[in-house]
């Protein structure tokens, strides 16, 4: 929802702390994980993360989630989808060019970034193209995985 | 100016040291020469010729010449067509890359066919939206951004080799360039996502249209102390504006342009406006010229194509020189110059 994404990105510092404690108990969790199987897990934390997060961020669970670098606005909310800052058509009143109605994402994203220590540094990371792949899978338990396994 | 190893059309140049293309254009940027590009509309039309009439406006005036890919997301012939046809004559052309209607495969394939036909620049950018055209029921692809596109481009010549991480066997020598918009919010930030365009590749920018001098000379500051200037050519856009109302109308509907009250005021009082427009422009290439870290300007004369000759004449920026432009070739070999 529009109105409590806004607030998601005005509560950044908070929203952002706990989101890295909740982070840490996954990655903690992550043998028990592995026992239970990620394969099995995947469809019911792909939908408990939809849930949460589609709440929170209007996520549209491109699966390969770059929250902690865009100040907690959700790039894939820009109507381009871009994903390294906005566009050159961002209106004088901070609106989006495609949809007038709304703040430009990235406007709110340098604003949430403002909020998180170290969040202009991670903004100014080049994000790589998205895998179209993992549309619709969990990006949580694709950062466990990652994390938590040594890379082969 | 001229090189003693000019083109012969169809023929590449040789790659100077600490250069990535055999381009014209990336050999006047880095000797320090106040660039001049300008913007060609591609036509509505699948006849050749329509695109050398349109060029050859420009010729003796312009270093390099963009090729639009759909803008204002509005179709035309192909950017890589039209840059490939201005190749065949010996131009420089930039070509526009848009990521609105391709996705990652399509446009790696028109980065290598472009290098192929002899396209020396390209221009990695974001692309308007499907609804600011005439084909708003269109599908907006958006598959890369501008920032991956540039990263994907520089893979391509740097490391040879596709996003997918598969060798090619020859890499496009190219110069590439990004859009930036430095009047456009978050204008606290604009400097930090240039930086970020020159990080994933950028070796040239060109910019949406400035009008408002002050602003641009702050954006360029805090680029200075990021230390950018060193690492990229700045373009600056500018154009002449056909009257106040005009004026108005393009600041309503044109995404990310900018006029300030007072270009609109200084418009509505001249006796004639299209003169006054014309003027205006030619002030601001001479105010340009003497900014520093604006290494050229970029003129945009939409449906007027024709004032540009006669704006670059009157701001006296080229300082004497005339741009190479096609039958200067045969010229220079009768003077004896060619080695």
């Amino acid at each position: 929802m529009y109105a409590v994404r806004l607030w998601s990105v005005r509560h950044a510092s908070g929203l952002s702390r706990f989101y890295r404690g909740f982070e840490s108990v996954l990655l903690r969790l992550a043998p028990l994980w592995r026992v239970i199987g990620h394969q099995r897990l995947e469809r019911p934390v792909a939908t408990l993360e939809r849930g949460v997060k589609g709440l929170l961020f209007d996520c549209k669970m491109c699966g390969r989630c770059v929250l902690s670098s865009t100040g907690l606005s959700c790039p894939m909310n820009c109507p381009k989808q871009l994903r390294n800052g906005p566009c050159g058509g961002v209106r004088a009143n901070g609106h989006c060019e495609v949809k007038p109605e709304m703040r430009c994402v990235w406007i709110e994203a340098f604003a949430g970034a403002e909020r998180i220590p170290g969040g202009l540094a991670a903004i100014s990371v080049v994000q790589l193209p998205v895998d179209r792949r993992l549309e619709g899978t969990s990006a949580w338990l694709r950062q466990v995985r990652e994390q938590s396994e040594p890379k082969p | 100016m001229k090189f003693d190893d000019e083109p012969v059309p169809g023929y590449p140049l040789p790659i100077r040291p600490g250069h990535t293309s055999p381009g014209r254009f990336e050999r006047i940027l880095r000797a320090g020469t106040f660039a001049i590009t300008a913007e060609l509309a591609p036509p509505d039309s699948a006849d050749p010729e329509e695109v050398y009439r349109r060029a050859r406006v420009f010729e003796r005036y312009v270093d390099a010449i963009n090729a639009t890919d759909g803008s204002g997301a509005n179709c035309h012939m192909s950017s890589l067509a039209v840059c490939a046809l201005l190749t065949r004559i010996g131009h420089a052309p930039v070509m526009q890359i848009s990521c609105r209607d391709r996705n990652r495969i399509a446009i790696q394939g028109d980065i290598l066919g472009g290098a192929a036909m002899g396209v020396c620049n390209m221009l990695c950018l974001t692309g308007d939206g499907v609804q600011a055209g005439d084909h708003p029921q269109a599908k907006p692809v958006f598959d890369l951004d501008s920032l991956s596109l540039l990263n994907i481009a520089r893979m391509l010549r740097d490391q040879q080799r596709f996003e997918s991480g598969r060798k090619i066997s020859a890499a496009p020598r190219v110069f590439l360039g990004a859009a930036e918009n430095p009047l456009a919010p978050p204008s606290a930030h604009r400097a930090l996502r240039l930086a970020k365009k020159v990080a994933a590749g950028a070796q040239f920018i060109q910019t949406q249209y400035v009008f408002d001098l002050v602003a641009l000379r702050t954006f360029l500051r805090t680029i200075e102390d990021l230390g950018l200037l060193e690492q990229v050519f700045i373009v600056v856009g500018v154009g002449p504006i056909r009257s106040a109302k005009a004026g108005e109308w393009m600041r309503a509907n044109v995404p990310g342009m900018f006029v300030p009250d007072a270009i609109i005021a200084r418009l509505a009082g001249a006796s004639d406006q299209a003169r006054e427009g014309r003027n205006l422009c030619v002030d601001l290439i001479q105010e340009l010229r003497t900014i520093k870290g604006v290494s050229g300007a970029h003129v945009m004369a939409y449906r007027q194509e024709e004032s540009v000759a006669e704006i670059i004449e009157r701001s006296g920026v080229l300082a004497g020189r005339q741009p190479w432009h096609p039958g200067s070739s045969q010229q220079q070999a009768t003077d004896g110059n060619s080695t």
